[in-house]
């Protein structure tokens, strides 16, 4: 498996790293980890650096995940990249409306290691 | 998550929500920290930490979950897969986000709550020399649940 580069936002910094944690539990072999507190932070990051996959929360401060997910299919580098929302909110209106505006794979918390690599792995061996 | 024990919101008191609540407390507890929490008798729980999530739209209220700061310390170590002596401030955090993840459990188990309730981010109080007034106009409902042989509270009280 390729070597990623990922971008996780999320308020809470221990989520991030449980979230990066998951991750290498699920088998990525991760060559580099961003993290951002919330969406504006994430597009921020993204002015400086390219990533092969962001996995967001949605409710955060600042900018909440469903406003990151629309401005990011905006930017050149960020536009084609895999967003995974993980987030408490588990109605199907809101996986709906993530997966309306492009988000790959939504996530709810509490989650499992297995759950993370399920909706993960695909996407960044381009199978889903 | 356990979908079999979905039962409707009642219209009357909260008291039928205690298994839902509990049962909420439990998952989040085994899948994100791998502990069991046991069944305790009503307790007083020495509380050093209080982490608070709002409830917004038809379910309308407060969440709250208390403990020692041993506890929160505890949990935080287990979230993150560490020694509770490196944990600092993170404890804070990790509190609000149990806090956070138990209510969104909760209310996606009380059938129609999960599309028409809203969750506030975490607030962390800490210490125990306060009052918290919120505008519910139902009594709490609490549970109190061993985590590491330390009891801790969860509260729901809601407007009607």
């Amino acid at each position: 498996m390729k070597k990623v580069r990922a971008l996780i936002i999320d308020d809470s910094s221990v989520m991030r790293k449980i979230v990066e944690r998951s991750l290498r539990q699920a088998g990525l072999d991760l060559a580099e980890v961003q993290e951002a507190s919330n969406g504006a932070e994430g597009l921020g990051a993204l002015k400086t650096a390219s990533v092969d996959l962001i996995l967001c929360d949605i409710n955060m401060p600042v900018m909440d995940g469903i406003e990151f997910l629309r401005q990011v299919q905006t930017l050149e580098n960020g536009k084609n990249v895999p967003v995974v929302m993980i987030t408490t909110e588990g109605s199907e209106s809101h996986v709906v409306q993530a997966l309306s505006i492009g988000a790959r794979g939504y996530i709810r918390k509490p989650f499992t290691p297995e759950q993370v690599k399920q909706h993960v792995i695909p996407l960044v061996e381009g199978k889903k | 998550m356990n979908k079999a024990n979905d039962i409707p919101a009642p219209q009357t008191t909260p008291e039928e929500w205690r298994p839902l609540l509990v049962l909420a407390a439990q998952e989040v507890f085994e899948i994100m920290l791998g502990a069991k929490l046991e069944s305790a008798p009503a307790t007083a729980v020495a509380t050093e930490c209080t982490a608070m999530v709002g409830l917004a739209g038809q379910l309308c209220g407060l969440l709250t979950l208390r403990c020692g700061s041993r506890s929160a310390a505890l949990m935080a170590s287990r979230m993150l897969g560490v020694e509770p002596q490196q944990i600092d401030e993170q404890m804070w955090d990790a509190i609000g986000e149990i806090a956070n993840m138990i209510a969104g459990n909760f209310k996606n188990k009380l059938t129609g709550m999960s599309e028409s309730c809203m969750l506030s981010v975490p607030t962390v109080i800490t210490g125990s020399d306060y009052n918290c007034r919120s505008m519910a106009d139902t009594g709490p409902l609490e549970v109190t649940l061993l985590f590491e042989g330390a009891p801790l509270a969860i509260a729901v009280e809601v407007h009607t």
